[in-house]
């Protein structure tokens, strides 16, 4: 049977430059996005966290291969409500992530913001937005931040670059194309980064648009435009690495189409009735975290052994991170109107 | 002192608090080259270029958000709506990110932006330029709501703001830009969460605001020479409403008339008087009187206009009213 799934033809890893240490971080970093995602299912069902819990599983290489290619703690980072694994990769320790999924004072938000309003000042992490497109300005207003600090407050070591985080669905949105004419406009330091994971909930992406391939929305602002295959962390790091040069020299933002899937419902709510088995069979092969494992062991990168060890190390870090999200204090209700307005 | 118009005030707080702190920036539509839809910012873009000045598409809510970050990063924006009513399209940005995000974040985040501009029912504008959105914002957590109607507490009070860690919805009135007052030449701030007394009085304490503070001050003119001697406050600050002034006052006075622009339901004075009955029940005399906007989308048709809005002798008329307690 021939698949009418669209896809990218194979990225060519000849050119990639990547050592043994890079690997097993990019490796390592996926692993503990889809094993946090994996532990938040089931303190859902066990009753531990509650509201819209949208996760992340499948769509790993997106993050990580973006994230880990910018500079942790000095880039910023946008998302959406489907964010826990974004923070992740920008630094945001699991214990604070899934703290702040049990609502406790411990959370990075303080228990006050929940699954789709994380935050962190220290790791630049901007939010966390729970409306659909509401963070693409916020994420463009950091990057005017850099280029305003540059150019008027004369401070060369503004060069941060900016990345957000949004889906197929948000891309109908007017705030996308505002924000890409006002970022090309005036070469802002920005990622726009559309995970296509070719649902809208249950609104399939071609049925919601004109025009499927997101990434030839850039050409019409004169910007770059690029498809990447999103299961793959390796194009995704290869793609954003251009990105981030390209935003740090002034040239101007990217917008990054990557091609993915998400192996679970939208949210937790979700009974995922549309989506054809078929289709999930087929991005279920395309897994990025079992695929790139793969090509750690075969281009001698990785042995079995290391990345297992790995497994096994993130699975700890989550025990513990649950541990003290469950022993965390709840927040103290004299503190109920506490952060509304800035403290002296 | 210094004669000085009354966007000519706004225009050099902007300016003077440009030159104090390079954070300090403009967006919004026409407030560079043109100078603003009210010569608020005219010329400011010579003295300070492009970025600063920073001439947006049209485009109210990604380029609110747009300062949402820039003041999450550290800058310090200032958002002209054209005119304030635009910012309906901007209203996502302002409620859950300007004013919820700080809170949702835990406190991670302050967001140091001012968001002004021409508000209010001018001349014949017709329904949509002719907002009064202050009363559909009230209801925001972590917003701050100020409106100005002098020339020297618009001055003062726009530095303020600009000072200020918390987002401020800033509201100029159209048909007050052209006040001239004489202004200090040394540097002042008005604080932003202080009513301001305008006229000390013992008869009846009217809290109005933007330009109904005039319209109070024309009418006190007849109620002056008829022997009443009413307490004008000017509520400068919506939200936070001000309470330990107007407190004061009703412990004086035993009598509130509200005196607004906005629509009856759901407006400023609709919020003050339930806050009036929870704190100050046992000091009235007699219920508060509402004057208020009728509840219509403001009609362009002159006649229709002046009866949609509270005019000087029906304020007169319920002073009256009010302290011969016949109501
Ligand atoms: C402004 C707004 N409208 C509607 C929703 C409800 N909603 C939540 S997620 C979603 C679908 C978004 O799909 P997409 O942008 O493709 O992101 P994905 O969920 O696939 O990651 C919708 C309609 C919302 N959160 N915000
Ligand atoms: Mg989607």
């Amino acid at each position: 049977m021939v698949s009418t799934e669209r896809t990218v033809p194979e990225f060519k890893t000849d050119s990639v430059e990547l050592d043994k240490e890079e690997g097993l971080m990019l490796y390592e970093d996926m692993v503990l996005g889809r094993t946090f995602e994996d532990k938040c299912a089931e303190m859902y069902y066990r009753g531990k966290m509650f509201g819209f819990v949208h996760l992340y599983n499948g769509q790993e290489a997106v993050s990580t291969g973006v994230i880990r290619s910018m500079r942790p703690g000095e880039d910023f980072v946008t998302s959406t409500y489907r964010d826990h694994v974004h923070a992740l990769s920008a630094g945001v320790p699991a214990k604070e992530v899934m703290a702040e999924l049990f609502g406790k004072e411990t959370g990075c938000s303080k228990g006050r913001g929940g699954s789709m309003h994380m935050f962190s000042k220290e790791h630049n992490l901007l939010g966390g937005f729970a409306f659909v497109a509401e963070g693409i300005p916020v994420a463009t207003g950091a990057a005017f931040q850099a280029k305003y600090r540059r150019e008027v407050m004369g401070d060369e070591n503004a060069d941060q670059v900016s990345a957000c985080f949004f889906g197929d669905g948000a891309s109908n949105n007017g705030q996308f194309f505002e924000c890409l004419n006002m970022a090309a406009l005036w070469k802002l330091p920005m990622i726009y980064v559309v995970e296509n994971n070719k649902w809208a909930i249950g609104m399939a992406h071609d049925r919601a648009t004109s025009q499927p391939e997101i990434y030839k929305k850039a050409s019409v602002f004169g910007m770059t435009g690029v498809e990447v295959d999103g299961m793959d962390v390796l194009a995704v790091r290869a793609a954003a690495q251009e990105a981030v040069a390209r935003a740090r020299a002034g040239e101007g933002p990217t917008l990054i189409e990557a091609l993915t899937y998400r192996f679970r419902g939208h949210s937790l709510a979700d009974p995922d009735e549309l989506r054809s088995p078929e289709e999930k069979e087929f991005w279920q092969a395309r897994d990025p975290i079992t695929r790139f494992a793969t090509y750690l062991t075969e281009h001698d990168l990785a042995t079995s052994e290391e990345l297992k060890a790995i497994d096994q190390k993130i699975q700890q870090e989550i025990e513990e991170a649950v541990d003290l999200a469950q022993s965390s204090p709840e927040p103290d209700p004299s503190e109920l109107r506490r952060y509304i307005f800035a403290e002296e | 002192m210094a004669e000085t118009l009354f966007f000519n005030a706004l225009r050099q707080a902007t300016d003077e608090e440009m030159a104090r702190d390079s954070s300090v920036f403009v967006l919004g539509e026409d407030v560079g080259h043109y100078g603003g839809s009210y010569k608020v910012t005219k010329d400011l873009y010579k003295k300070y270029g492009d970025l600063r000045l920073l001439d947006t598409p049209i485009a109210e809510n990604s380029f609110t958000g747009m300062a949402v970050g820039a003041a999450m990063t550290g800058l310090r924006p200032i958002v002209e709506g054209m005119n304030m009513g635009f910012l309906l399209l901007a209203f996502n940005q302002i409620a859950n990110n300007a004013g919820m995000l700080r809170y949702t974040s835990g406190g991670n985040f302050t967001i140091p932006m001012v968001i002004r501009g021409p508000g209010g029912v001018g001349r014949q504008l017709g329904a949509e330029h002719s907002q009064r959105l202050e009363a559909y914002f009230q209801a925001v957590p972590g917003l701050k709501i100020v409106a100005c109607s002098t020339p020297y507490n618009a001055k003062g009070l726009l530095k303020a703001a600009i000072r200020d860690e918390n987002p401020v919805l800033f509201f100029e009135h159209v048909l007050l830009y052209n006040l001239k007052e004489n202004l200090p030449d040394h540097e002042y701030i008005v604080p932003l969460d202080r009513a301001e007394v305008v006229r000390p009085g013992k008869d009846v304490t009217i809290l109005t605001y933007s330009r109904m503070r005039h319209h109070v001050m024309q009418a006190l003119k007849t109620l002056e020479k008829q022997g009443y001697d009413p307490e004008v406050i000017d509520l400068i600050s919506l939200k936070p409403l001000d309470f330990e002034t107007i407190g004061a006052s009703i412990r004086k006075t035993h009598r509130v008339i509200i005196v607004e622009e906005c629509m009856k339901t759901g407006g400023i004075g609709a919020e003050l008087v339930a806050s009036i009955n929870d704190r100050f029940f046992d000091e009235l005399d007699a219920p508060v009187v509402r004057l208020s906007s009728q509840d219509i989308p403001t009609p362009y048709n002159g006649m229709l206009e002046r009866l949609t809005i509270i005019q000087p002798p029906q304020i007169a008329e319920a002073v009256e009213k009010l302290v011969e307690g016949r109501i």
